[in-house]
């Protein structure tokens, strides 16, 4: 089929490569659909533009204008809180030189929200390569809560129960960190490996299993409760604390370093090593991979240690990084969290990187948002769902824009391979 | 497991199956290490004093029994060491396995409520904490039986939890705006069954992967009523989040009868539509035409639609209609108990439930069953909470979780779902 590609200029192959409904556009897409929805959810559900709608008849342009005005107001609160406000850049240049700006920290002002973003998207980032690594290898880790509770357990303890060198005591706890998250993600590969458990159920049921071993630990003062009545740990060390990047007003620290090295950890692994290429051989097709000669339980077991690893040094970087201390529900809602991370970024590092920036800012922008526009910052979790739900089924997205379907480039494609598989 | 050459020749001569060493052993040491627990940790650290256990509703004194909490821990204990003994060397069939390892687990408990109450002046009321279990067990009934019926029909629903949390949205905001409990029951429902359409829209017609949408949905509908609740709820409270509730009604004559009776025939309408269920889905699954053709399509989709049943559309209408026993059991937690709907309220049931379905291997019943030993577990840690009991409720609290691990590795055996869960049906 030799036949003659035709000549088209370069908006057109542009065009083509959009319309033809690639990874990139059906992302775009979907983030874009996910916002409608949630605008339409944020204004809908806002009593003043319930009232306007009310008098639709008498004055339908005001109803209109402030459903539309209620709507944008919440993205552009999550923008200014997240990326940059033109406020400070503002109030910036309206100093009288430039190291009076710097001495009364309107220069720092202009870069808190994006320091605020990266400090969001730390710990997305490393429980999302936590979800994203063992994606690329058929199991799907819903157990990011657990191994960042195992995380947290051990960098807290090394946090407040030893003393050590200053240097030396934050490397520990973040080494402690990640050996803790470890053990949790391994005995889960190890179950898998032996037993033949599903890993999701083992994953959720472990999750729950962590979460009431850390209350059991926070109710004990001989074991880590602090002295008082409330469920919470001792603070940690000074010196174990992750130090800032940027000085004492910005609050972006080392973590988020620590995160991106990650990430490119994880690609290096997967994409420039023997190991990484058994993990995704055994994700593509794990009977052909043993037939080729992988040991399949082996990389089963390696693969959940080093995602544990990942989900623990997450756990690090909020304890040493800005909590200071546990408490019995700081893991919150990182293990699901992690999950639409490394959807939305379609299980590779680089993508997750982008997806944990984009949720991060989410997440710095809400309680801004919240405080001026009244809209709840719950709108976030709303949005990150729909954008991971629309993500996920790309052909709904293609028949929504009619893009043409050719290379198929879903999440589906890479995990439909059944239960008991 | 591998088979050797001679079981594969002569299977006759193997009367018994193979067994492992390890597995041989198994069972005794459990049953030892009970039996060392009762004796040595029970006995040992149990309060001087009696244990007293009321077996009436609380408030008559009639039917109590007293024992020496110490004395009957030793006597349990040693019960259980002779069932290890008798387990080791004595050769038991199925029944009598089963029999002694439910011996094991009623003495284990004997001797874990003398310690308890030991030495407590109020008296451990017995027939409460069965009732509790009942009560709490039933959105993990409901949830684990939806669940069975996803799963015979070819589809994981991890969605439970999602089900669960619209449902009791749904009823409480419904019954709140209404004043109408049985309209918001059949919101409530409906709210499963919307759930249950996403993920069959998802899954059958868009592909995506059941796991992962089982879990964006719930994520989803965590976000929407957080959101929901933030923004509409909690301003308008009084008009839209104080819903009435259903009240307990007693049905005549089964409901007199002492233990069962209070236990079984005097709650509200959610526990009888529960026993409504579980006969609906049990028999409907077993003995109808619907659930042989269910099952199939749960097992080996290409050979039922090899003999003309339309797969994809049997798994629309099986996953959509069975989000009603979710949606009841979330309205359960609103309408059926405290009313107000709060965030995140089904708190984990629906995960709960997915365990609990595989405990009881995909039948009605054995899931059931295991969310009644789950609800259990949480009763018994609920009521011990408030008795000021050395013993931490957490630990207890993750018993439900442990045991769904332990018979996930396969050591009580070995679970199978359906061939076809989860797998997406192409038609060739």
């Amino acid at each position: 089929m030799s036949e003659q590609v035709p000549h088209r200029p370069f908006w057109k192959k542009a065009l083509f490569a959009v319309m033809e409904g690639n990874v990139v556009t059906v992302t775009v897409l979907a983030i874009f659909t996910a916002m409608v929805i949630g605008g339409l959810l944020t204004a809908f559900t806002n009593t003043a533009v319930l009232n306007a709608w009310g008098v639709f008849f008498s004055s339908p342009w005001h109803a209109i204008n402030l459903a539309w005005d209620t709507a944008i107001g919440v993205y552009i609160e999550l923008f200014e809180g997240s990326i940059f406000s033109p406020h400070t850049i503002a109030q910036l240049f309206q100093q009288a030189s430039m190291s009076t700006a710097l001495h009364d920290g309107y220069l720092s002002s202009v870069f808190t929200p994006i320091s605020n973003t990266c400090l969001q998207a730390t710990p997305l980032l490393l429980t999302g390569l936590a979800v994203a690594l063992p994606y690329q290898a058929g199991l799907f880790n819903i157990g990011g809560e657990s191994q960042w509770i195992g995380g947290a357990i051990v960098a807290t303890y090394l946090g407040y129960g030893v003393s050590m060198p200053p240097g030396i005591h934050v490397i520990v706890c973040v080494l402690g960190g990640c050996v803790g998250g470890a053990v949790v993600g391994g005995a889960v590969g190890l179950l898998k490996a032996t037993t033949g458990a599903h890993e999701v159920i083992v994953t959720i049921m472990l999750n729950y299993i962590m979460a009431d071993f850390l209350a059991y630990l926070l109710s004990f003062h001989y074991l880590m409760q602090a002295p008082g009545v409330n469920p919470i740990s001792p603070n940690i060390d000074s010196d174990s604390y992750l130090p800032h990047l940027f000085g004492p007003s910005l609050y972006v620290n080392v973590g988020f370093l620590i995160s991106l090295a990650a990430a490119v950890f994880v690609w290096w692994l997967l994409t420039r090593t023997t190991t990484g290429f058994e993990f995704r051989a055994i994700g593509k097709n794990p009977s052909a991979a043993r037939v080729a000669g992988v040991n399949v339980e082996r990389n089963w077991v390696l693969v959940m240690v080093v995602a544990g690893g990942l989900a623990g040094l997450a756990a690090a970087a909020v304890i040493q990084g800005t909590d200071f201390q546990l408490t019995g529900t700081a893991y919150g809602t990182y293990g699901i969290d992690a999950i639409t991370v490394a959807l939305l970024g379609r299980g590779k590092p680089g993508g997750v990187v982008w997806a944990a920036l984009l949720f991060g800012a989410l997440y710095a922008g809400a309680p801004g948002m919240e405080s001026i526009t009244g809209t709840p910052g719950s709108i976030v979790d709303v949005l990150q769902a729909l954008i991971v739900m629309f993500v996920a089924a790309p052909p709904l997205i293609r028949a929504v824009y009619r893009l043409r379907t050719t290379r198929a480039a879903g999440v589906s494609q890479v995990l439909s391979k059944g239960w008991n598989a | 497991m591998t088979t050797t050459a001679t079981e594969r020749e002569l299977p006759v001569l193997l009367v018994e199956p193979p067994v492992s060493s390890f597995r041989r052993w198994l069972a005794p040491a459990a049953f030892l290490l009970f039996g060392l627990v009762d004796i040595l940790v029970l006995g040992g650290y149990s309060h001087h004093g009696d244990a007293m256990f009321a077996f009436s509703a609380a408030g008559t004194k009639a039917g109590t029994l007293t024992l020496p909490a110490r004395v009957t821990c030793y006597v349990c204990g040693g019960l259980t060491l002779a069932l290890a003994l008798v387990r080791a060397f004595v050769p038991m069939s199925v029944t009598l396995r089963r029999v002694a390892m439910g011996l094991v687990t009623f003495l284990f408990l004997v001797a874990l409520l003398c310690w308890t109450d030991a030495g407590q002046a109020i008296p451990f009321y017995f027939t409460d904490l069965l009732q509790t279990t009942m009560i709490t067990s039933i959105p993990i009934m409901l949830g684990a039986l939806t669940g069975v019926v996803c799963s015979r029909s070819g589809i994981v629903n991890i969605g439970i939890e999602g089900q669960l949390l619209l449902g009791a949205f749904l009823a409480a905001i419904v019954t709140s705006g209404t004043g109408n409990l049985w309209l918001g029951l059949a919101c409530g429902a409906i709210g499963g069954c919307l759930v249950g359409a996403l993920l069959a829209v998802f899954s059958i017609a868009y592909g995506v992967d059941q796991v992962v949408l089982g879990v964006v949905l719930n994520t989803l509908i965590l976000g929407l009523t957080d959101y929901m609740f933030d923004a509409v709820l909690s301003p308008h409270s009084t008009t839209l989040n104080s819903p009435n509730t259903f009240s307990a009604f007693k049905i005549p004559l089964l409901g007199d009868i002492p233990i069962i009776g209070p236990v079984f025939f005097n709650s509200n309408i959610f526990l009888y539509l529960t026993y409504i269920a579980l006969f609906v889905v049990q028999v409907g699954l077993f003995a109808t035409r619907w659930g042989l053709r269910t099952r199939a399509i749960g097992e080996h989709p290409t050979a039922a639609d090899t003999v003309g049943i339309k797969v994809l559309a049997m798994r629309y209408r099986n996953v959509i209609v069975v989000g009603l026993l979710a949606g009841i059991g979330g309205a359960y937690l609103t309408i059926g108990s405290v009313g107000a709907f709060g965030e995140d309220m089904s708190s984990g049931f629906g995960y709960i439930a997915l365990a609990a379905m595989i405990f009881g291997r995909y039948s009605p019943i054995g899931a059931i069953s295991a969310s009644l030993l789950f609800g259990f577990c949480f009763s018994l840690a609920q009521i011990m909470g408030s008795l000021n009991t050395p013993i931490q409720s957490n630990l207890l609290n993750m018993v439900p979780y442990v045991v769904t691990i332990v018979v996930l590795a396969g050591v009580v055996g070995k679970v199978r779902g359906p061939r076809a869960e989860g797998v997406p049906y192409v038609k060739a």
